[in-house]
């Protein structure tokens, strides 16, 4: 690898030890990937010094501490280290706990504490507390070309296909290591020929909903796995609640960390463009039948009718889709046999009890959580059988994590089914 | 093993090395690429995807050889919790490189090897006994039913 002078004095230890093993770790991924060098990152999202209680306790002889579990976890370092302070923008994204609703999460004050405790730790050194799966959606909007390190693959794709920014889905020990030396390996999304397309999508049912971008992504991501889609045809352009239902459920079916739609993002003012040297491999077309199918698909896992559990915000929800569900609670109770949760980031929470939304919700008998999801918290209402979604994302791992079936349709439909405690939806 | 067997019933491949290290063991192969996070049990290394053609099996001290990883970006911390819990495979051979098996085979200090000169999903079945020598990109494979 080539190194630069500032990333020798790093690797040398000229800025301490955590710094070298951060680079240490740096070198040994990008070697793994055979990158010849590394990029300078200015925009970093991870889950730093996330911790549980088999963390805490595998690290015990090092006391289990935050330091400890940063060191030898996130860092992959044999050695206790000093953690200091991130040298370059970092924010953390979702967790296990919503710190107002933890109890009704169904978690253990002990776990709870822990993960209060790593959150200061971290907050000491610098990086921002947003909560969330959707950074983009409360200020952490990279500009077109930034170098980014994101994890979470709904962001990632957001962050290359809509914003064009540049990143890989990096992961926990990848972010925590580039929060403290501004570094990640120059391979891959960072480099121009890598983010050409691959398959051409002709989109020929006309897609508008929120519900049918979130179908459309998930029958893309199952047809090209970790590659590249092109769409062109027949769509209205969507706006940025359609790109994050389309995205993640790409990456989710699939693999997809970046797509283009011709005339709309920034990489594919033409299909030429989009493509650039490349040729199609495959051109795949989504119509009627394949819409069918997909439905049938993400509805494939659900047989009973009575629904006791509704979760709304996969990715977490922005401030429109709190607005349309209190409006749509307006004047209604949800049915005594089923609760409702909505999740979102603490930014987006507080602008809607600003607002009132969240009173509104809460009226209805409905609660907004913050920081996390009923998959990623592994956290449903005790006795949930049924659950209705409106993401494919969720709908994709909420049944194999839980043991529970699941519901897939629009947001009406759900809160529909929240209010009169059976499932209504059909495709339309 | 025999040396007269070595001789006789090895086939060699020869790739990258992506973490090095030498490890031998019995083959577990797949054609399906690998969810980390909410595909596999990190404390039994047993893979829980539904449509998984490996559902229920564990690879630990296994040589787990695979397409690549797919799914979220949790697939690190997941073989890396998978190491700690001591359900790890002993080496991974694999075709598509991907930030998420990059990342994974290095903090779960696994050796490892990619690019090889031919497809090793063709070549290694589910029981061969399979030498990685990552450090110099050699996979050595003693069919099964050789033996």
């Amino acid at each position: 690898m080539k190194l630069s002078d500032a990333e020798q004095a790093m690797l040398d230890g000229g800025h301490g030890r955590a710094t070298q093993k951060a680079m240490e770790l740096l070198v040994r991924y990008a070697e793994a990937l055979g990158a010849q060098r590394f990029v300078e990152t200015t925009n970093v999202a991870g889950v730093p010094g996330s911790t549980t209680p088999f963390l805490q306790q595998h690290y015990g002889k090092s006391g289990g501490s935050y330091a400890a579990i940063f060191s030898h976890f996130d860092l992959d370092s044999d050695e206790l280290l000093d953690v200091p302070q991130a040298v370059t923008h970092t924010c953390h994204l979702q967790s296990g706990y919503d710190p107002q609703n933890w109890k009704l999460l169904g978690a253990k004050p002990e776990a709870f504490e822990l993960a209060q405790g790593s959150e200061q730790f971290i907050k000491d050194r610098g990086v921002e507390i947003l909560k969330t799966c959707t950074p983009y959606l409360v200020g952490n909007v990279p500009h077109f070309g930034e170098h980014c390190a994101w994890m979470e693959s709904s962001a990632v794709v957001y962050c290359n296909s809509v914003l064009g920014a540049r990143t890989n889905t990096e992961g926990r020990e990848s972010t925590s290591a580039a929060m403290l030396t501004g570094r990640v390996p120059d391979w891959g999304f960072h480099c121009d020929d890598y983010r050409h397309g691959s398959h051409l999508i002709e989109v020929d049912f006309p897609v508008e909903s929120v519900m049918d971008w979130g179908m459309l992504g998930y029958f893309i991501g199952a047809a090209v796995g970790e590659r590249i889609p092109v769409l062109r045809g027949r769509y209205a352009v969507p706006d940025l609640i359609r790109h994050k239902h389309f995205g993640a459920a790409a990456a989710s079916s699939g693999g997809v960390e970046m797509y283009h739609l011709v005339g709309v993002t920034p990489e594919a003012a033409t299909e030429e463009a989009a493509f650039g040297a490349r040729r199609p491999v495959e051109t795949i077309h989504y119509g009627v039948e394949q819409r069918r199918r997909v439905y049938q698909d993400l509805n494939s896992g659900a047989s009973d009718s009575n629904v006791d559990f509704v979760m709304l915000g996969c990715p977490h929800a922005a401030i429109e889709q709190l607005r349309e569900a209190a409006r749509l609670l307006e004047s209604k109770h949800i049915s005594a046999n089923c609760n409702l949760w909505i999740f979102t980031s603490r930014a987006v929470k507080a602008e809607a009890e600003q607002q009132g939304l969240v009173r509104m919700i809460r009226a209805a008998g409905g609660v907004v959580l913050t920081d996390t999801c009923s998959a990623i918290g592994q956290a449903v209402p005790p006795g949930t059988k049924v659950v209705a979604l409106d993401s494919a994302k969720q709908t994709h791992y909420l049944p194999a994590i839980m043991g529970i079936q699941a519901w897939f349709g629009t947001t009406s439909e759900c809160i529909d089914a929240a209010v009169t405690g059976r499932w209504r939806g059909e495709l339309p | 093993m025999s040396d007269a067997l070595l001789t006789e019933r090895i086939i060699t491949l020869r790739g990258r090395k992506v973490v090095g290290g030498v490890a031998e063991g019995e083959a577990m192969v797949t054609r399906d690429t690998i969810s980390g996070w909410g595909g596999v049990n990190p404390m039994t290394g047993v893979i829980l995807e539904t449509r998984h053609e490996l559902r229920g099996q564990s690879f630990k001290d296994k040589i787990l050889v695979f397409p690549g990883a797919k799914g979220s970006s949790g697939w690190s911390v997941i073989f890396h919790m998978s190491r700690l819990a001591g359900a790890a495979p002993r080496a991974m051979v694999f075709n598509e490189m991907t930030t998420k098996v990059a990342l994974g085979a290095v903090v779960m200090r696994c050796p490892s090897v990619t690019d090889l000169d031919q497809d090793p999903l063709e070549v290694i079945e589910t029981g061969d006994w399979v030498r990685v020598d990552a450090d110099a990109g050699i996979v050595q494979v003693r069919k099964r039913a050789a033996v």
